[in-house]
């Protein structure tokens, strides 16, 4: 206890416990917790500047940052994977300014930082998830103005963003987003799950883990609560679909999992690998393997 | 078996030595110092303090110096910084009417109260490479003694008091309550003029630059003269509440710059001048000009002027003139995208299946 304690305190060359000051934090959590009160709704917060760029993570690593304790075992996946370059980063960070344990099991942590996935291995009740996200506004790309998207969130104005899908499907066939797919929180506000693949958004609805979404360029901040209703949008003739593969994973022989393919010669011969490395690696150990 | 293509621990710590290598360069040539950096490439210094919002000479020379003179890096390093900072309070607002002036010009009267001082500057330098700087440093000569900084005398009316005895020009906004902090209040639309220029004032020199190019080539063109820029030292006042009066902490170089503007009137205003305003740290006199440029243009609203330019659009204009944000964000097009470009690969090949099976059934 004492040990852990002491190794908890350090702190990298005088920075507070996970690098940003108490009073920050205390704002960050404050705009979780309006968040968490109003599922899906954009809460704008004051970000910092963080030693790592924009766009690299810097709102997922303040929301981390505001709620992480001393007893918590952070896990950080970028693509699905632990051993990518800035989830290894974004980990180093959270190991030298807080001092936590971190893990590379989805079962084992208490808090996972994420970007552009959700864990295959279902999340528990207590566990938090913190999605690093680009642009938080999913009316971005059909209103460029802040003033205007706001505005069209307050009345529930969402009809632009079904008049899109239906012109994607009356011109292609079917609706042509393939990722960070738009959905609908609590039956009331157009949330952007951030740039997950389609294949993860129904593991946003009535998650039994608290889900925090940050966006530091943009200074945003959302949530969904526990065991809420996410619902991707789709119309009764044209369900939404997530992805799907005619092939099963090369290593653990996985069927269900989001599967990145991996061309291997210069004839352009094609492996499709589980993206979640740590959700592959449990399969194989446990004698999945092909 | 399969291919590893994920990046690792010693791949980024590798990386970072190659950064420390790269910026020693050859070891024949000896290390430049943070100080050297601080007096001889000042000026590197200034823009580095400007926008990364921070008056700090020497930080900011290790900054460059870390970044390997690479400012926007340099500007992100002291930003990242200085937001670690506690905050003990809010100065006056500086006396720049104080300001012990090493230049002070007017580009709208030929002779001002107190006069022109060209001070240190490259205007009507010939850009002529100077080969002899290349010899090494010169020890400093007589002649060098002679040259001493001029400097006005403590106390000079801004120029622009000229034009509002007569009434000429809109008067000076008297801030009557507390300016705003964008460093802790998120930005919300439309801004205030106090936040407006807050986020001007370390907004990228480069961005800010060709806005102020593009109204003068009549993308929202708003008439401008120069009505006065002065660069100096102005004495930094706070008031700590247990003493209750104001006193000195310090003081800082800066570049200030009013532009005068014409406008043809309004129905509640009559023709009158009007304002632009630019402040910067150290000396920093495009961007001092640039800014001016901008908040005048982002006035538009004010005087019913039409809103149809980019560098009149106040969103646009604050929400992409940060180049830390910008340059972050442009960058992480570097990190895997593979789960999103999969996701795309999948919707492509679908619909490409079907334009096949058309084609195949027609």
């Amino acid at each position: 206890m004492n040990a852990s304690m002491a190794k908890a305190d350090t702190t990298a060359g005088g920075y507070n416990f996970a690098y940003l000051d108490e009073q920050s934090k205390r704002m960050i959590r404050r705009a979780i917790l309006k968040a968490v009160a109003i599922p899906g709704y954009q809460v704008p917060f004051a970000g910092r500047e963080m030693p790592l760029p924009y766009g690299w993570g810097t709102g997922g690593i303040q929301v981390t940052a505001s709620v992480i304790g001393r007893d918590d075992i952070l896990k950080v996946i970028d693509q699905g994977a632990d051993d990518t370059t800035n989830a290894v980063s974004i980990r180093k960070f959270f190991a030298k300014t807080a001092g936590v344990r971190t893990t590379t099991r989805t079962t084992e942590a208490s808090l996972i930082q994420t970007r552009h996935r959700i864990p295959e291995t279902p999340l528990k009740a207590g566990q938090i998830i913190v999605f690093q996200v680009p642009i938080p506004e999913p009316l971005r790309w059909l209103e460029p103005r802040e003033t205007m998207t706001r505005r069209m969130h307050a009345l529930a104005d969402y009809g632009p963003m079904y008049l899109k899908l239906y012109e994607d499907i009356a011109r292609f066939g079917r609706i042509t987003t393939a990722y960070d797919f738009p959905t609908v929180v609590n039956g009331r506000y157009l949330m952007s799950p951030s740039p997950i693949p389609r294949l993860d958004n129904p593991k946003l609805n009535r998650s039994p883990a608290l889900q925090l979404f940050g966006a530091g360029r943009e200074k945003r901040i959302y949530a969904i609560p526990p065991h809420t209703s996410v619902k991707s949008l789709d119309f009764e003739d044209h369900p939404f679909e997530t992805e799907g593969w005619s092939h099963l994973c090369a290593r653990c022989g996985a069927a269900d999992s989001f599967l990145d393919e991996l061309v291997i010669d210069d004839r352009g011969t094609r492996r499709y690998v589980c993206s979640d490395t740590d959700y592959c690696d449990s399969r194989v150990a446990a004698g999945s393997g092909r | 078996m399969y291919v590893a293509v994920k990046g690792g621990e010693q791949a980024i710590d590798a990386a970072h030595d190659l950064v420390a290598k790269d910026r020693r360069g050859n070891a024949a040539t000896p290390e430049l110092s943070v100080a050297q950096v601080e007096q001889q490439l000042g000026l590197a210094v200034d823009r580095v303090m400007a926008e990364g919002a921070l008056y700090d000479r020497r930080l900011a020379a290790l900054a460059i110096k870390q970044a390997a003179g690479d400012i926007v890096e340099a500007i992100f390093l002291l930003r990242a910084y200085r937001t670690t900072l506690p905050r003990f309070g809010a100065s006056e607002p500086l006396e720049t009417a104080k300001m012990a002036v090493a230049r002070r010009i007017s580009a709208i009267f030929k002779d001002i109260p107190g006069g022109q001082y060209l001070g240190p500057t490259f205007d009507y330098s010939h850009r002529l490479l100077d080969f002899a700087l290349e010899e090494g440093d010169r020890s400093p000569s007589e002649a060098d003694a002679q040259v001493e900084a001029a400097s006005g005398p403590d106390h000079l009316l801004p120029v622009s008091h000229i034009l509002e005895r007569e009434g000429l020009i809109e008067p000076e906004a008297v801030a009557d309550q507390p300016v705003g902090d964008i460093t802790r209040t998120p930005p919300t639309y439309p801004a205030d003029r106090d936040v407006r220029l807050q986020a001007l004032a370390r907004g990228d020199e480069g961005f800010l630059l060709s806005l102020a190019y593009s109204t003068q080539r009549g993308y929202g063109r708003n008439h401008p003269f120069a009505g006065e820029i002065r660069s100096g030292h102005v004495a930094v006042e706070i008031v700590p509440p247990e003493l209750g009066f104001a006193i000195t902490i310090g003081e800082v170089e800066l570049t200030e710059c009013q532009m005068v503007n014409q406008f043809k009137g309004s129905a509640d205003k009559p023709p009158q001048f009007t304002r632009g305003y630019g402040l910067a740290f150290g000396r920093s006199e495009r961007k001092a000009m640039a800014m001016s440029l901008v908040d005048r243009a982002l006035r538009a609203a004010e005087f019913d002027e039409e809103i149809s330019a980019p560098a009149q659009d106040e969103e646009f204009v604050l929400s992409h003139a940060d180049n830390v944000e910008a340059s972050g964000f442009v960058q992480h097009l570097k990190l895997p995208h593979y789960v999103d470009f999969q996701a795309e690969l999948d919707v492509l090949r679908r619909l490409r299946d079907e334009v096949d099976l058309q084609e195949a059934a027609e």
